[in-house]
């Protein structure tokens, strides 16, 4: 791992009694989408909150770009940009208006107009903030964690509201934010999300960091494989299906054999029925998702 | 260093526009004490000058109640649900997750309300003098009472936006002290008009300190120190107050 970027270290953090964060520790490298998952309530939005500087750890040690979040704020925020779940802008403010703002914030600011284009906001840039469509809104928020040319950049429920093309379009353009160099913090629920965009992810739940690694580690993890299902042109014995190595169940019904299994469990299947020159109809095979890892892992129901 | 300056520059010249897109706000505190002060100047009887009041017109008393009612407005039905609203919203959010620290908006709000307050004092001065109104004679008190008032109402209404929890309550708030406030700077019945002990509390509120200051020194006399240290008292710990209570959040 290169250096990193962010350095969290058994971060503890409770609200009056209710302890909500009992020691995190992660660590972000530089050019990276990093993804925080976990379910409502588990310490995501706490979490980088206290990398934003927002919030004051209880204990633990935090370190953004080698900077003290709450200590070295002035320092750090001019170098990072960070979309918030749940903070809105004046009503009758523009697009436009809104942009040039919190441009004035930054001392290297990026280009407003390629800002606006990128991001399909140019046709709205007189639009008041109080008409626009959630989606514009979500773009407009983005829009403005990256007007300062930030080095990392947080953002909190990215594709809320967005429908599934604007899901897709956003995850380009996040890519594309992320190959520019930029380094990104993802918090979401969506594990569709995380699949598809993260370099690597940790999931949070309960306060703990309860697994982390890339997306395909975390689906390894969790223990959960998938099935391979078939109808079999001629007579097979469970049982030397069952001894295969990966292999966990076999179960037969209406004439289709369904194995399930981790690992490399699959190819031991095909083998074997190559092996016997057995012809086979209607194979499916299932893979399990990041969702199927995320529940065994959480024990919740995203 | 620049980067700062640059920042209020910009949020300063936002707030203004913003400020205009609000048409009742910006009705009242720069256009409705100019139209009044006209319609109550175009009646003779109003600008004939009287013993009882000293030898002034009722249109004379009115030019400092106008002037005094910018500041109410914008104090009252200005800053709280403004602010609250900000707080609401999470614009003050937004702005902690910035480079800048959301104390600037005050430092962008404040000076934005005393310049409109300016504007329609300018604005209400002329049409005094068509009216046959002096300027104020006693310049330097003037400003000072003007600055005094300023101050009051301002650190007032700073305070009902830190209790306010969201626009709507910095609204009713407001508004349930503008018209008490309103009273008492004497535009229903001007101060000089009010029967001794209703003015004797209005000089201890800062609407009332404020009018008998500001219209001492239009008049051509220095403000009373009475009313001075009335609006300052309220400046400084409703100011501090505020500043205590003030949340972010």
């Amino acid at each position: 791992m290169v250096t990193p970027v962010i350095e969290v270290a058994d971060l503890r953090k409770a609200y009056g009694r209710r302890s909500v964060l009992e020691g995190v520790s992660f660590q972000v490298a530089e050019g990276e989408i990093f993804g925080l998952l976990g379910p409502n309530g588990a310490g995501k939005t706490t979490t980088v909150e206290c990398c934003e500087g927002l919030r004051r750890a209880d204990g633990g040690s935090v370190r953004v770009l080698g900077l003290d979040p709450v200590r070295q704020a002035a320092q750090l925020r001019s170098r990072i940009g960070v979309q918030l779940q749940q903070a809105q802008l004046q009503d009758a403010l523009r697009v436009g208006e809104a942009l040039e703002l919190y441009a004035s914030f930054y001392p290297r600011p990026c280009d407003r107009r390629e800002l606006l284009a990128q991001w399909g906001l140019a046709d709205h840039r007189e639009t008041p903030f109080g008409k626009l469509s959630g989606g514009l809104r979500q773009r407009l928020f983005i829009a403005l964690a990256l007007v300062g040319n930030p080095e990392v950049a947080f953002l909190d429920e990215l594709t809320t509201g967005l429908d599934p093309q604007g899901r897709r379009d956003t995850w380009e353009l996040v890519r594309q934010v992320r190959d520019s160099g930029v380094t990104v913090v993802l918090v979401s629920h969506f594990m569709d999300e995380v699949e598809a965009l993260c370099d690597r992810a940790a999931v949070l739940d309960g306060g703990r960091i309860v697994a982390s690694g890339t997306p395909r580690e975390l689906i390894a993890r969790s223990g959960i494989g998938g099935t391979l299902s078939f109808r079999p042109g001629g007579p097979l014995d469970p049982a030397e299906l069952a001894g295969l190595p990966g292999v966990t169940g076999v179960e037969e019904s209406d004439g289709r054999v369904v194995v399930s299994g981790t690992g490399g469990y699959a190819d031991e299947v095909t083998g074997l029925l190559a092996r016997r020159g057995m012809v086979v109809t209607g194979l499916r095979i299932k893979e399990h998702s990041l969702d199927d890892a995320y529940v065994a892992l959480t024990g919740h129901r995203n | 260093m620049s980067t700062s300056r640059n920042a209020l520059r910009r949020l300063t010249a936002t707030e203004a526009k913003l400020f205009l897109r609000d048409p009742v706000t910006a009705f009242f505190s720069l256009a409705f004490p100019v139209v009044l002060m006209g319609i109550l100047g175009s009646i003779p009887a109003l600008r004939r000058t009287s013993a009882a009041l000293h030898g002034l017109s009722t249109i004379d008393l009115y030019a400092p109640i106008m002037a005094v009612f910018t500041l109410l407005m914008l104090a009252m039905n200005g800053l709280p649900p403004v602010l609250a609203g900000y707080r609401e919203k999470g614009v003050l959010r937004r702005l902690s997750a910035s480079p800048v620290r959301p104390v600037l908006l005050l430092g962008a709000l404040l000076p934005l309300y005393l310049a409109v307050a300016v504007v329609s004092l300018l604005l209400v001065g002329v049409a005094g003098v068509l009216c046959g109104v002096s300027l104020p004679k006693q310049v330097a008190g003037f400003v000072v009472a003007f600055a005094f008032s300023a101050a009051a109402l301002f650190a007032l209404g700073l305070l009902v936006a830190a209790l306010a929890p969201s626009a709507k309550a910095g609204n009713a708030i407001g508004a349930t002290l503008f018209f008490p406030l309103m009273f008492f700077s004497g535009v229903w019945i001007p101060r000089d008009m009010m029967p001794g002990m209703l003015r004797r509390i209005g000089d201890f509120t800062p609407s009332g300190a404020a009018v008998q200051s500001v219209q001492d020194a239009w008049t051509g006399h220095f403000p009373h120190g009475v009313d001075l240290v009335t609006l300052a008292v309220f400046a400084l710990v409703a100011g501090g107050a505020a500043a205590k209570l003030f949340r972010w959040e």
